[in-house]
């Protein structure tokens, strides 16, 4: 049977590991190929690498960090932030990341997906939709959160199926950073709506968020904060999970 | 002892290339080339496969005489390969991803899309399953039955003389997930990305 995957999220400015509070406030906290390894080595069915210094100046200091990380973790790692381009793609790929998630690239480009699945495979294409709530539905912002675009997510996560995803990273921008659990109607209604798998993502603050992200529909459950933190272990969760008959790989 | 991993610039095989120069260490020499006197002369080979049937088919087939080269070593020299994931899907005499385009045919049958079951199953099977060991695969030494491996494929590899397959994983049905012909390997699921267990199935291969 297939297994629910818990993947835990670190962010990376610099090459050094910080987690954001609602995309700003940033605190260091050590070194990302260690963080990965020890995610790994507790379980951990993949990691993924978010690069939040992508856009600006350091970009390389990320390539380094996937290029040594590859050498020491052997289960998936995914690395999203600042990805650009096809060339982005394909040198995060030629360090070692399994897959690469892309955010504002694909609003701006839809080609950059359908380009970039063909090219690599949908399996290593995630595209990541950063969704805040906004009337009925939810408006998809781009640029680590900055920016509105008046696109409708649900609406754009069905394109980016079209275009070759091979999986949603959904995130919750309410809920981001406010450990009050993910957006539960959000995943259901991308999660229903999609035939690729999605992953939960925003606002884990308990083990009971992890559970309610999976019961929603979602393939996956993304979380930073209560991990990196040493709140719960990889493990803990994966036991807890396996006491509410959620199907994990233990 | 020589083990080749096949570079046809095709997918991304630096996650291949990590594990494997992890499980050598020192004790194996672990190549990375498509030069095609190297893989003749090589003790073993590993044919990676990412993207569709149809682009590493065409992958393969941008290098000239490569099939020829790698029909000859499995098929003639009888030296052990290990195909993953689309490098084993390419066995089968025919895969149907994005158009109908011919396999190596070494192991007769044929690549399909996994039915989905009019959607009940997401696709790709993405993610961490269980693996029913079915033959004493040589290279499942010390695997127990039902280990977690990783997937990610949206196709599968469908035998036609089921005394091939290896290993099933129960996904929408039962998908053969590892084959053994003779010196010939495949997994469907990705050893290199499989933590210990799949550097454990890496490790066997080496050693055969």
């Amino acid at each position: 049977m297939l297994k629910n995957r818990i993947i835990p999220c670190l962010d990376v400015k610099n090459g050094r590991v910080v987690k954001g509070i609602n995309f700003v406030d940033l605190k260091d906290a050590g070194d990302p190929v260690e963080q990965a390894k020890i995610y790994s080595d507790g379980g951990a069915d993949e990691i993924c690498f978010l690069d939040i210094t992508a856009s600006n100046e350091n970009r390389d200091t990320i390539y380094e960090v996937v290029e040594k990380t590859s050498k020491e973790c052997f289960v998936p790692l995914t690395v999203g932030g600042g990805v650009r381009s096809i060339d982005d793609i394909n040198k995060l790929l030629n360090c070692g990341a399994d897959k690469v998630s892309i955010n504002t690239a694909a609003v701006q480009n839809a080609k950059v997906v359908e380009d970039s699945s063909r090219k690599f495979g949908s399996q290593c294409i995630v595209v990541a939709i950063d969704a805040k709530r906004k009337d009925d539905g939810w408006e998809i912002f781009t640029h680590g959160g900055r920016n509105p675009t008046g696109i409708n997510a649900l609406e754009f996560a069905s394109k980016m199926e079209k275009c070759g995803a091979g999986e949603l990273l959904v995130t919750s921008m309410d809920k981001d950073g406010t450990q009050s659990g993910y957006d539960i109607e959000l995943m259901q209604k991308i999660s229903s709506m999609v035939n690729i798998p999605v992953i939960a993502s925003g606002g884990v603050g308990t083990l009971d968020h992890l559970v309610d992200g999976i019961k929603s529909g979602a393939s996956a459950v993304l979380a930073a904060s209560i991990f990196h933190y040493g709140t719960y272990s990889v493990n803990e969760a994966k036991q807890y999970l396996a006491s509410k008959d959620i199907p994990v790989r233990i | 002892m020589d083990v080749t991993i096949v570079d046809y610039k095709s997918g991304n095989i630096s996650s291949v290339i990590n594990s494997f120069k992890e499980v050598a260490k020192d004790k194996v020499n672990i190549e990375v080339t498509s030069d095609l006197n190297k893989i003749k002369s090589s003790d073993k080979v590993v044919l990676p496969g990412q993207g569709s049937f149809k682009s590493c088919i065409d992958g393969l087939n941008g290098i000239n005489g490569l099939i020829d080269t790698l029909s000859d070593f499995a098929l003639y020299s009888k030296k052990p390969l290990l195909g993953i994931c689309v490098g084993l899907q390419m066995f089968a005499d025919i895969g149907y991803e994005e158009v109908e385009t011919k396999g190596l045919g070494w192991i007769s049958g044929k690549v399909s899309k996994i039915d989905n079951q009019n959607g009940k199953f997401k696709l790709p099977h993405i993610g961490w399953n269980q693996i029913k060991i079915v033959k004493d695969s040589k290279i499942f030494k010390d695997i127990e039955n039902n280990s977690h491996m990783y997937f990610v494929h949206s196709y599968e590899f469908v035998p036609n003389d089921n005394s091939v397959t290896a290993a099933t994983t129960d996904y929408a049905s039962n998908i053969v997930c590892a084959v053994e012909k003779e010196n010939i390997f495949g997994t469907q699921f990705h050893p290199e990305k499989s933590d210990k267990l799949g550097l454990k199935i890496i490790n066997n291969f080496i050693n055969l």
